[in-house]
C-alpha cells in the first residue's frame, strides 16, 4: 500500500497550488462581488488543459485520470471553490460522459471545443419534482421526424449561464426506474431552448446556475448521447466520476479553513499571548487537520479506484459524504476561531462557510450519498 | 414554573404581533442591510425596546422570562431586529436602570424605552475582543467634561440614520497595569462632538443591524455622563453581558424555531420517490433531534432567566444558555437547510439568512469559547499551588 504521490502527481498538485495561489485566490472576492468568473482566467484555464483532463491528446486533451482530477480540483478550491466545481464539471459531467458514450462522429463535433474551453459544458437533470429522486424526470423528449422535440424545464444547471452545450436528461418513454430516460446533446442556440433565471444561492456566487426552459425543442435524432433508456445510468455514471471532484472541492474548502486559522490564530494576540498558544485552539485546528485528512484519504482512495478500473461508486460516495460534512466543520471552526473578524466579509472564512454549506447538497445530497451507500453496501 | 407553560398565552401574543411588523420585512431588511423606518416605529409602538424598564419610565415592566421571550419570537421573524431588541433591553436598559442615577433614568429612559433613541454598547476594540481587560480608549477630566480619545469595532445598534447613544467602556485609570479595574462607563450621543462613526461592517448574516466601528476624536460629554462609580465600568459590562448573554441565547431559540417550522412544513409536504420525504425515517430522526435541541436550548434560556428575575445568581446559567443554544441554533438550521436541499441555499428562500444570521450567536457578546471559560471557572474549584 503506497500513500505517496509519485512524481508527476506531486508536480500536478504543486502547478496547481500556484495557480491557485496566484491566479485564483487573490480575484475569489472580486469573482464573488461580479458574480462572475472572468473570462481571461476560464481561458487561462483551457490553455493549461484544464478543460480536457481526461480527453485524449487527439482532442486536445491531457489524458489525466482521476487521481490528477482530484487533486487539481482540491488546490483550486483552495483559491476559488467556485472555479474548482467548473473545473469538475466540465471534466466529469461533459468531457467524460462524451468520451465514454459518445458516437465517433459526437466526439469529432464536441471534444476538442471541450477541451480547448471554446465550448463550456452543462449538466442537466434536476427539475422541481426530480431532486433526490432523479429518476422522476419529467422533461419529455417525444419522437418526431426522426428527431426529439423536448418540452420541460431543468433547475439548479451549474454553468448554464456560460455553457454552449448542455446533456439533459429527458423522458423518451414511460418505463419507470429511470429506464424511460434519455441523454441528450443539446446546443444552446437550439430553437425551443432557453437558458432563464439565475439562482441566487447563499455562497458559490461566482458559479452561474440556472434554469432551463424547453418549450418544444427540436433535436436531430444524432444528439441522444448512448442509447434510448440510458440516459439516468449516464447521468449516474458521470456523477459517480464528479463526486470524486466534489469531494475534492470539499478537501480543499476545508483544508484552506484550516490555513487560514491557523494563520490568524498565529496572528492574533488576546490574553497577552496568540492565541494558537491555547489548548482549546490547537485542538480545534487538530480536529479539523485529522478530518481533512482524513477525507482526502477517502477521496484519493477513490480516484485510485476509478483509475485502476475497478468499481468505485461506494466508495466516491463515502468521499463526497465525509469530505461535504468535512468541509462544513472546518469552514464552521475557521470562521469560530477568527471570531467577529470571521463573521466580516473582508476574511476569506465568511465566503468559505457560505460556500462550504453547499457541497452537502450538489450532485446529490448527503441523504442520496447514504442511499448509494445502503444500495450498495447492503444489498444481498 | 417548570415548563413554562403560563407563558403560553403571553408567546402566543407577541408571535401573532411578530409575524405582522417584523416577518413580512426580514427579507428586505437582510437584502437592503437596512432596518426601514416603518419597521423601527411599529416595533417601538409595541413597547418592545423598553420591555424590562418600569412603566414609570414608559417601560412594559415584563420580567426577563417575558422579555427573552419577546426576543425570541422577534428573531424567529427576523434576526436583525431580534438582536437590536436584546441589545437595546440587556446592554442598554438594564445597566442604566441599574447603574443609572436619577437624572439619567429621566433623561434616557423613556427614549430607550419608545425606540426613540436606540442604544449601542461600546466594549469591543481591535486589541480587546475576548480580553475586555486591555481596553485602550480612555478618558479624562477637562474641567466639567469628560475627554475621550480611542477607537471601537464591532459595536451593535450604531444606526445612522437614527438617534443613537452609545454606553462607552473607556479607561478612566492611567495606570493600564490595573486592566479590567481602571475602566468607566460613559453615555456618549452619538452626535456629541468628536464622536465618529467609521466603517460599517459588511457582515455575512444580521444585515440591517448596523455594526460599526466608531471613532472618539477629543469627543467632549459632560461629566454627568458617567454611568455607575469611577473605575466600576467593569462590574456595569459584566452585568451587563450576563443579561446580554441570556437574550442571545434567546435569539438563537428564535432562529433555531424557525428553521424547525420551516423543516416540518417541508417534510410535510415535499413528495420524492412517491411520498412526503418526511416518511423517511432519516428525515424524521433528523426532525425529532432537532425539535429536541430547540426545546431544550429554550428551556436553558428560560431558567437562566428565571434565575434572574429570582435575584439568584445566573451568570453560570446564562454562559450555558448562550454556549448551547447558539451552537443548536447553528445545527438546527444547517440541518434545516439540509431537509430543503437546493431550496434551503437558495436566497429567494429564508433558510440561508437564517443560517447566516445565527451563527453570529456563537460570536457576539462573548464568543462560545468565553462561555466555556466562564462556565468552567464556575464549577472547576483548582487548588492553587
Amino acid at each position: 500500500m503506497d500513500f505517496n504521490l509519485n512524481d508527476e502527481q506531486k508536480m500536478m498538485r504543486q502547478v496547481a497550488a500556484e495557480i491557485a495561489d496566484e491566479q485564483l485566490a487573490p480575484r475569489a472576492e472580486q469573482m464573488e462581488e461580479d458574480r462572475e468568473i472572468p473570462a481571461d482566467l476560464l481561458r487561462f484555464l483551457a490553455e493549461q488543459g484544464y478543460f480536457g483532463m481526461f480527453l485524449p491528446e487527439r482532442y486536445g486533451g491531457a489524458e489525466l485520470d482521476y487521481v490528477a482530477y482530484a487533486l487539481t480540483v482540491e488546490e483550486f478550491a483552495r483559491g476559488s471553490p467556485a472555479v474548482a466545481l467548473v473545473v469538475s464539471v466540465q471534466n466529469a459531467l461533459v468531457g467524460k460522459p462524451i468520451l465514454t458514450h459518445g458516437t465517433a462522429e459526437q466526439k469529432e463535433k464536441y471534444l476538442s471545443r471541450v477541451a480547448a474551453g471554446e465550448l463550456i459544458g452543462a449538466f442537466a437533470l434536476t427539475e422541481e419534482e426530480a431532486g433526490s429522486d432523479a429518476a422522476n424526470v419529467q422533461t419529455a423528449a417525444a419522437k418526431k421526424d426522426g428527431g426529439y422535440v423536448l418540452n420541460g424545464h431543468k433547475l439548479y444547471v451549474t454553468n448554464a449561464g456560460l455553457a454552449g452545450l448542455f446533456l439533459v436528461v429527458a423522458r423518451t418513454g414511460p418505463e419507470a426506474g429511470g429506464k424511460g430516460l434519455s441523454c441528450f446533446l443539446v446546443e444552446r442556440d437550439t430553437p425551443g431552448f432557453t437558458v432563464g433565471a439565475r439562482f441566487d444561492g447563499m455562497g458559490m456566487c461566482a458559479l452561474d446556475v440556472r434554469r432551463l426552459e424547453f418549450e418544444n425543442c427540436e433535436v436531430p435524432a444524432d444528439a441522444l448521447l448512448g442509447a434510448e433508456g440510458e440516459g439516468l445510468k449516464i447521468a449516474l455514471a458521470g456523477l459517480d466520476g464528479s463526486r470524486i471532484g466534489c469531494a475534492a472541492q470539499a478537501v480543499g474548502i476545508g483544508q484552506q479553513a484550516f490555513n487560514e486559522a491557523k494563520r490568524y490564530a498565529a496572528g492574533r494576540e488576546q490574553f497577552g499571548r496568540p492565541i494558537l498558544s491555547f489548548q482549546a485552539i490547537q485542538f480545534y485546528l487538530v480536529e479539523m487537520a485529522t478530518r481533512i485528512d482524513a477525507a482526502r484519504l477517502l477521496t484519493l482512495r477513490a480516484a485510485a479506484l476509478a483509475d485502476a478500473g475497478e468499481r468505485f461508486s461506494t466508495e466516491a460516495a463515502m468521499a463526497k459524504l465525509y469530505a461535504s460534512e468535512t468541509a462544513n466543520f472546518a469552514a464552521n471552526l475557521g470562521l469560530q476561531i477568527h471570531g467577529g473578524y470571521g463573521y466580516m466579509k473582508d476574511y476569506v472564512v465568511e465566503r468559505f462557510f457560505r460556500d462550504a454549506r453547499v457541497t452537502e447538497i450538489y450532485e446529490g445530497t448527503s441523504e442520496v450519498q447514504k442511499l448509494v451507500i445502503a444500495g450498495n453496501l447492503l444489498k444481498g | 414554573m417548570l415548563d413554562y407553560i403560563e407563558y403560553e398565552d403571553f408567546r402566543a401574543g407577541v408571535r401573532a404581533k411578530a409575524d405582522e411588523i417584523v416577518a413580512p420585512y426580514a427579507a428586505a431588511i437582510d437584502a437592503d442591510d437596512h432596518i426601514p423606518d416603518d419597521v423601527m416605529k411599529a416595533v417601538g409602538k409595541t413597547g418592545w425596546f423598553g420591555a424590562t424598564a418600569p412603566a414609570e419610565y414608559g417601560g412594559l415592566g415584563w420580567d426577563t422570562v417575558r422579555y427573552v421571550i419577546m426576543v425570541e419570537e422577534a428573531s424567529r421573524a427576523s434576526g436583525s431586529v431580534g438582536v437590536m431588541l436584546a441589545v437595546q433591553g440587556s446592554l442598554i436598559i438594564y445597566p442604566l436602570s441599574k447603574y443609572g442615577n436619577d437624572e439619567q433614568l429621566r433623561t434616557y429612559l423613556p427614549k430607550f424605552a419608545s425606540g426613540e433613541l436606540v442604544g449601542s454598547f461600546g466594549l469591543t476594540e481591535p486589541g480587546a475582543g475576548s480580553d475586555a481587560g486591555n481596553t485602550q480608549t480612555a478618558a479624562a477630566l477637562d474641567g466639567d467634561e469628560w475627554v475621550i480619545n480611542g477607537q471601537k469595532c464591532f459595536i451593535t445598534n450604531t444606526k445612522r440614520d437614527w438617534p443613537v447613544v452609545c454606553f462607552a467602556t473607556v479607561r478612566t485609570d492611567p495606570d493600564k497595569s490595573k486592566g479590567v479595574r481602571g475602566v468607566s462607563s460613559i453615555i456618549v450621543p452619538a452626535n456629541a462632538p468628536g464622536f465618529n462613526y467609521g466603517r460599517k461592517e459588511n457582515k455575512m448574516g444580521l444585515r440591517g443591524s448596523d455594526t460599526s466601528e466608531i471613532f472618539f476624536e477629543n469627543c467632549r460629554v459632560p461629566k454627568e455622563n458617567l454611568l455607575g462609580e469611577l473605575n466600576e465600568g467593569f462590574k456595569l459590562f459584566m452585568v451587563a453581558l450576563d443579561a446580554g448573554r441570556i437574550s442571545i441565547g434567546a435569539m438563537a431559540v428564535g432562529l433555531g424555531q424557525a428553521a424547525l417550522e420551516l423543516a416540518i412544513k417541508h417534510a410535510e409536504t415535499r413528495v420524492q420517490f412517491g411520498k412526503p420525504i418526511g416518511a423517511q425515517q432519516a428525515i424524521q430522526w433528523k426532525i425529532a433531534e432537532m425539535a429536541t435541541k430547540v426545546r431544550a436550548a429554550r428551556f436553558l434560556v428560560y431558567s437562566a432567566a428565571a434565575l434572574k428575575d429570582a435575584g439568584k445568581p445566573y451568570t453560570t446559567e446564562a454562559a450555558m444558555a448562550k454556549y448551547y443554544a447558539s451552537q443548536i441554533g447553528r445545527e438546527v438550521a444547517y440541518d434545516a437547510i439540509q431537509v430543503h436541499g437546493a431550496l434551503g441555499y437558495d436566497k429567494s428562500y429564508p433558510l440561508e439568512r437564517i443560517y447566516r444570521d445565527v451563527k453570529l450567536d456563537e460570536i457576539g457578546e462573548g464568543t462560545s469559547e468565553i462561555q466555556k471559560i466562564v462556565i468552567s471557572r464556575n464549577i472547576l474549584q483548582l487548588k492553587k499551588k
